[in-house]
């Protein structure tokens, strides 16, 4: 109880930050869409290789607008120590993990709906008939990858040249959400019974789950001066 | 460990293994019948990609004893590791285009094993990266461990991720030549030449330990120095 | 071990405590005992140690050797009782720029799990006199404004120990005797307070107990008045002036 009443705390003041100043949120969507807009010049994608190339396409907007959001998650921290602020109180590591990493998720959500939205409209596709299982897929493989995405935003924040070593950190641990969401995405768009694509979404569960129990349990070392 | 078995002495043995397995893959392994010669990197290939996974399983073993009992010597055989491992992981990916090209007609492909020794490659040099950019130097070691332990559990879903969207592909027109049908001889080869890169990483991941050791010492030793100058 | 006999008070120790970064030593050796009621200067030229030790107390650092104790116990080990009897500013706020007074001070409340949070920042609102622009973003405020909110941050949850790492930057006039006070009655409330400061005579007004850092070791440690002359000039100038 006592734990969640911290990341509600943490996670509702970097919603009620980010709410005075819009940045990072604004950052994360334009940052995506520019990704789908330049995907369009590089393929010209025809009309039936759309389902092959968009689930691609969409996860390497997400990866990157992703990568923004975390650094900056943790650049508003650095600003004036804000974690060792959190640090002062008796608050559980864990809890400042969780909390950060609900709003990364959150962030990352929002920017991922307006992604869709802009590749829908370009591209003329409609997500509508697989939208439940679609979303399921987005979600667990999103939880993932924020999952590391703000242990490795936490432990870039002490490097110099920490908007490089984000990206170098999250990308090859990322690689099995990564192969999960578009594999199974490109399943569910194309209309292929669950069965076939089901293993992926257990896949990116379990990988959820190993992730957010390590880094809760690591997080005090990567704050610990 | 030193008394018993010093650097020197190790590093003959080294050099004696190297010379022996280097002689058992021209010589005494038969030529493998559709491959031809080129076959023979296959020693090499196969028993660094072992070493390297062995390497970042020492990491892990190094990474959780640092978190655990804040012992240097800990942080430093991570450390260690993750640079000889660097090494041979680099081999692998080195000779894997070698035998590719003329085998298979091609470079490289995204087959299962490659994609994994990359993905290897790519949690080596984050490792790595991360070691030298820490802006505080009494951190990196936790820091380090914590990214090393992170990569470590994730190898295993990378493996099974990076299996099961192969087997839904296409396969390489040849599979790889190691696994069943192994000609005992071969056997034999392979097994003495990971003992001789066994012995050579060992060797390098001691002197790397002993000369983190060092380095501790005389930064030690300059501060107790600096301390009681004063300055 | 912790007290259960009434009337003894929890302790504050560095018990042998040495930090150091990579190559740079910034403390040796040091212990120190801070009980309720001390009001202790830290005093010395800079790099001296003055940060390091404060951040030590205030279980932010954790010792390269030695240990910090609360009431007997290894803060690493067991450190909520010990951040509950503890309030620290330092040079970085802990303030998030784009929340006004009121939410940072909420959001520490929260964090603290403080029962009676309204009635405590309206507390704090009136000991800092803070009352005026509680509306406004503190990004938006004088530096002097955030550094009373920093410190309105740190008295929330009532700590037994404040530690302030230099307080008085920033302050204008008027505060710093309003906080010079305010820390005189603290000590007579039988709270401990430990500062910093770079200007000798205005934290010896204060403070009872100085303890002279210089590269990193304790040179002195006593009453204010009973200091040797040479202590306090290594303390104020460094050693090499000498």
């Amino acid at each position: 109880m006592e734990t969640l009443r911290v990341v509600w705390a943490i996670f509702m003041k970097d919603l009620r930050v980010e709410w005075r100043h819009r940045g990072t949120l604004a950052s994360m969507c334009i940052f995506g869409i520019l990704v789908v807009f330049l995907f369009n010049f590089a393929f010209e994608p025809a009309r039936e290789e759309t389902v092959r190339l968009l689930p691609g396409l969409l996860w390497i907007a997400f990866a990157f607008a992703g990568v923004l959001g975390f650094n900056r998650s943790f650049a508003a921290e650095r600003e004036n120590a804000g974690l060792e602020g959190m640090r002062l109180a008796p608050v559980d590591p864990g809890a400042i993990y969780l909390g950060k990493m609900l709003a990364n998720l959150f962030f990352l959500g929002v920017a991922e709906v307006v992604v869709v939205f802009a590749a829908s409209l370009w591209y003329n596709f409609s997500f509508v008939p697989a939208i439940g299982w679609f979303a399921l897929i987005t979600f667990f493989c999103t939880l993932g990858y924020v999952a590391v995405g703000t242990t490795f935003g936490a432990v870039a924040a002490n490097t110099r040249m920490r908007e490089v070593m984000l990206p170098v950190l999250q990308f090859p641990v990322a690689v099995p959400v990564f192969i999960a969401g578009v594999e199974a995405s490109t399943g569910a768009l194309k209309g292929d019974p669950v069965g076939d694509y089901a293993g992926w979404i257990k896949l990116a569960a379990g990988f959820s789950v190993v992730f957010v129990v390590l880094s809760y349990l690591l997080f005090e070392y990567v704050l610990e001066d | 460990m030193n008394k018993a078995f010093p650097p020197p002495l190790h590093l003959v043995v080294t050099l004696a293994w190297l010379c022996v397995a280097g002689y058992m893959i021209f010589l005494y392994a038969p030529q493998e019948l559709t491959m031809g010669e080129v076959q023979r990197i296959f020693y090499i290939h196969v028993a660094s990609a072992w070493t390297a996974l062995l390497a970042y399983f020492l990491i892990f073993l190094g990474s959780v004893g640092y978190l655990w009992k804040r012992s240097s010597f800990a942080d430093d055989f991570a450390h260690a590791a993750g640079e000889v491992g660097f090494v041979f992981c680099t081999c692998v990916l080195v000779t894997g285009p070698l035998w590719a090209k003329p085998v298979w007609g091609i470079w490289w492909t995204w087959d299962a094993r490659l994609t994994l020794t990359f993905v290897l490659w790519l949690l080596f040099v984050a490792y790595l990266m991360l070691r030298s950019y820490v802006i505080n130097p009494g951190r990196a070691g936790v820091l380090a461990a914590v990214v090393g332990i992170i990569g470590f559990v994730d190898v295993p879903i990378d493996y099974m991720a990076i299996r099961w969207w192969r087997t839904q592909h296409p396969q390489p027109v040849i599979a790889g030549g190691e696994g069943s049908g192994l000609d005992p001889r071969m056997w034999v080869t392979l097994l003495v030449t990971w003992g001789a890169l066994l012995c050579l990483f060992s060797y390098l991941l001691r002197q790397h330990v002993r000369l983190a050791g060092l380095r501790r010492e005389i930064a030690h030793l300059r501060r107790s120095l600096g301390s009681s100058l004063g300055g | 071990m912790p007290s259960d006999t009434p009337g003894v008070r929890p302790a504050l120790e560095l018990s042998d405590v040495s930090k150091h970064f990579g190559d740079l030593r910034a403390l040796t050796d040091v212990s120190l005992r801070i009980e309720p009621g001390d009001c202790v200067l830290v005093y010395g030229p800079n790099g001296a140690g003055k940060t390091t030790l404060l951040r030590l107390l205030a279980t932010l650092a954790r010792p390269s050797e030695g240990k910090v104790l609360y009431d007997g116990g290894n803060v690493h080990q067991n450190p909520a009782a010990a951040k509950a009897a503890i309030g620290f500013t330092s040079h970085a706020t802990f303030l998030y720029g784009e929340l006004n007074t009121r939410e940072n001070l909420e959001f520490v409340g929260r964090l603290f799990g403080l029962a009676n949070l309204q009635q405590r920042i309206a507390t704090v609102l009136d000991l800092f006199h803070l009352r005026e622009r509680t509306k406004t973003p503190v990004r938006e405020l004088s530096r002097g404004y955030q550094q009373r909110v920093s410190l309105a941050r740190a008295f929330l949850h009532d700590p037994l120990f404040l530690l302030l790492d230099e307080p008085f930057t920033g302050l204008d006039a008027a505060s710093t005797e309003s906080l010079q006070g305010l820390m005189r009655r603290l000590q007579e409330q039988g709270k401990a307070v430990v500062f910093s400061t770079h200007d000798f005579e205005q934290g010896a007004a204060i403070a009872r107990r100085l303890v002279a850092l210089e590269g990193g070791r304790i040179r002195y440690d006593g009453l204010v008045g009973m200091a040797p002359l040479t202590a306090l000039r290594i303390a104020r100038e460094g050693r090499k002036t000498l």
